[in-house]
């Protein structure tokens, strides 16, 4: 009797050890979990309080006076008179008018406040309105890059402004009457790459990525489907089989720039693709994303019930048709998952790219799979170290437009998963 | 069956896509090369396709080495038409390309190149030789005429004049064409002046006194000079080493490093004086000339005054321009295109 009450003691004592070490336990879990958050709110900070100023440009508007005379030019259609022009005097002139106390020795200074592209895109505007020549229009040009930097970015001690005293002055003047603008930034979404960060777009980019990630996907999701398919219904279960499963799994594990290495070798060297096109840079992320994908499409078909199988088989259905009537409906969902999950991969993938060209300067939007092009990760490492400051805000910015396509890959995997999962 | 016949499609048009392949013709031009050169090539690049009708050229950052390697590998526009170097072609790459068939190649130098070694303006500047650039950052140095490993913690352990301040300086990795340079023209040319470094053999030579040391104050940064800069910047006791151009970048809070009693000037680079300096080169394959459109008016837009001009604007991207002597020099070169030869490069 005495013997038992001190069990009850014991155990009643040891009890709030128990209960002090599962506390100590879930707190662990908390503070894994915090340290993981923490990490990623400290880099969406970071990415965002740098790069939501590169969705923001920097624009003048100004009353242009499309002097014939001053441009040497009197038909818009004339492709040589075209050439012969002069489009920077009109510009210079007008920003002259709008800065007060600017007079025509300034001009050098005034030049410098202008983008180096606005003349060719006053030269674009005449071509497509010949009867403009000989009128006056209020018209908005790109900012220099340094007033750029200059309006987004005075006293941060992170970017060197360029102005001098003068010109820092005129910009605040011409600011506060609403001639210097800062705007949403349309151009890094209409354009291709450039070098001159005010003009560089990440629209060449994001064609780029979609051609190479279309490739990779009517490539990889039927191979890997099928390879899945046969493994897990058709193949006998024997050595051989084994060390085609030994040699998948490990596949995956294999480091990207391996493929590019091979890409370079097979489709370019052997195969005399060109360098740098969307459909080599498509087969490289191809076999990078075929193991992920036949690795989830087992697991999908493997998770079908056995019942469902044999059901089918009992009322005569052949092997064939009990595979693709009923397990391959059944499996879809985890197979369109791991896809998913794979070209997401696949979508941020640059050290491949590295070896088969597409790490390069591309200003034209490809327009086919042999186009020249380059994708949005390599985008970001290019502007990443490139000398000019305002690149940085671009890097960043560009960081979170593939961030935003990545998450709505994965959300897209997590809704067609919740949607279209089926419970038995 | 809608799902067979569905897979089906899909299959054969991933396989259509990947058979299509033909060996095409180009239209747009293909440079390769430095990456020293990449910002300056891009910006020609891109003015010649505003300006003219051709399409904007396709420029890949290989490095010189790579760029070389890729450009001899054959005739064909599968191959590069253009590379671009940050030193001279090699008589070894010259007989790569021959032996491939490149045979004609013009070259063209298009203006030079300094390293810096920088710090905050907030810093306490140097002014150094080469000599001691060499004791303070060598892996081996020469201690009572014997090579040891690198003894000096401070630079003023070097020479007294210099900054009582651990030795901390940060550069490129190897793989970059900076490193090389900084390599070959700083550190073995500092290396040079030392009295042991005569009676070393051709091997010692190379292993010695182009050799960073690597106890950590020798920093490598990758190959980002941003990120460089920016620990300048926040670090006053630290030194960096990178191309000119990021020096006029960032002008106004970094001040360069004396060397030789040379600061860093564009006049002083351009006119050699400055000890650091290096020309830059790119390399044009004239088999692709009427071949692929636009090389020979890409040529000539690099080499116009535009361009590289005194108030051209490769001058603003920071490329120190060539004199005018030597522009009209090019100019011609551009029209005549000559082929280089080997008795140029030895």
């Amino acid at each position: 009797m005495t013997d038992q009450r001190s069990q009850a003691e014991i155990v009643r004592q040891s009890l709030k050890r128990r209960y002090r070490k599962e506390r100590r336990f879930r707190a662990y879990g908390i503070l894994a979990i915090a340290i993981a958050l923490g990490a990623l709110l400290t880099l969406f900070t970071d990415i965002i309080g740098k790069g939501y100023t590169g969705f923001l440009k920097t624009t003048i508007t100004m009353e242009v006076q499309l002097d014939g005379e001053m441009m040497y030019l009197d038909d818009p259609k004339d492709e040589r008179q075209i050439k012969m022009a002069d489009f920077v005097e009109p510009l210079v002139q007008a920003l002259i008018k709008e800065v007060p106390g600017a007079t025509e020795e300034d001009r050098k200074q005034i030049r410098e406040l202008i983008n180096p592209y606005a003349s060719v895109a006053l030269r674009d505007a005449l071509k497509a309105n010949p009867e403009w020549l000989d009128t006056s229009r209020t018209m908005t040009f790109l900012s220099h890059t340094d007033v750029d930097v200059y309006v987004k970015h005075a006293g941060d001690d992170a970017y060197s402004i360029k102005l001098n005293d003068q010109q820092k002055a005129w910009v605040d003047e011409l600011q506060e009457r609403g001639v210097i603008e800062t705007s949403f930034n349309d151009v890094f979404f209409s354009g291709g790459d450039s070098r001159d960060p005010s003009k560089a777009g990440i629209l060449g980019a994001i064609v780029g990525s979609l051609l190479t990630m279309f490739v990779t996907l009517i490539l990889s999701f039927p191979i890997g489907v099928a390879a899945a398919i046969y493994l897990e219904e058709f193949a006998p279960q024997n050595k051989f089989t084994d060390f085609i499963e030994v040699n998948i799994n490990n596949l995956a594990a294999v480091p990207s720039i391996i493929f590019g290495l091979l890409g370079l070798a097979v489709f370019i060297n052997l195969f005399g693709m060109p360098r740098s096109v969307p459909v080599v840079g498509g087969l490289v992320l191809t076999l990078m994303t075929l193991p992920t994908i036949i690795i989830s499409s087992r697991a999908a078909i493997k998770s079908v019930p056995p019942s469902i199988r044999e059901a089918a088989e009992g009322i005569g259905a052949s092997k064939m048709q009990v595979v693709l009537h009923h397990v391959l409906p059944l499996a879809m969902p985890g197979m369109l998952t791991g896809s998913i999950i794979g070209m997401a991969q696949a979508l941020g993938e640059t050290a491949p790219l590295l070896l088969i060209g597409m790490v390069a300067f591309i200003v034209d939007v490809p327009d086919g799979f042999f186009d020249s092009a380059t994708v949005l990760p390599v985008q970001v490492f290019l502007w990443a170290g490139s000398p000019e400051l305002a690149f940085i805000e671009r890097a960043s910015a560009a960081i979170m437009v593939l961030l935003a396509f990545l998450i709505s890959m994965n959300a897209l995997a997590i809704w067609m998963r919740k949607r279209l999962e089926r419970r038995w | 069956m809608k799902l067979n016949k569905a897979l089906a499609t899909v299959a054969l048009a991933g396989s259509v896509a990947a058979m299509s392949a033909p060996a095409m013709a180009r239209d747009t031009i293909s440079i390769v090369g430095s990456s020293t050169v990449y910002p300056f090539a891009t910006v020609v690049a891109e003015r010649f396709g505003t300006k003219t009708d051709f399409s904007t050229p396709k420029l890949e950052s290989t490095g010189s080495g790579g760029g070389l390697k890729l450009f001899c590998q054959g005739i064909g526009t599968q191959h590069p038409d253009i590379t671009n170097a940050s030193r001279r072609m090699k008589t070894s790459e010259f007989e790569l390309c021959q032996s491939n068939g490149v045979k004609d190649i013009t070259e063209f130098r298009i203006g030079s190149d300094g390293i810096v070694i920088a710090s905050s303006k907030n810093a306490e500047n140097l002014d150094i030789t080469l000599e001691q650039l060499f004791l303070a950052l060598g892996s081996k140095v020469p201690v009572d005429g014997k090579w040891v490993e690198n003894p000096n913690e401070n630079w003023s352990d070097v020479d007294s004049s210099l900054p009582n301040k651990p030795i901390r300086v940060m550069g490129p990795p190897p793989t970059s064409g900076t490193r090389d340079s900084f390599n070959e023209l700083a550190l073995a040319a500092g290396c040079d002046e030392l009295p042991e470094a005569a009676s070393l053999s051709k091997d010692e030579h190379a292993s010695i006194c182009e050799s960073v040391r690597e106890d950590g104050a020798f920093i490598e940064a990758g190959e980002n000079d941003n990120l460089i800069v920016q620990k300048l910047i926040g670090d006053t006791g630290m030194y960096g080493v990178f191309g000119y151009s990021f020096l006029e970048e960032n002008a106004d809070r970094l001040q360069a490093a004396t060397l030789n009693g040379m600061v860093p000037t564009a006049e002083g680079i351009a006119a050699d004086e400055y000890p650091v300096a290096r020309s830059l080169f790119f390399y044009v394959k004239k088999a692709h000339v009427g071949v692929v459109p636009g090389i020979q008016e890409y040529v000539s837009e690099f080499t116009s005054n535009a361009a590289m001009g005194q108030n051209g604007y490769l001058k603003d991207v920071g490329l120190i321009v060539p004199p005018r002597s030597a522009l009209m020099d090019l100019m011609d070169k551009a029209e005549s295109m000559p082929n280089l030869t080997l008795d140029e490069l030895k």
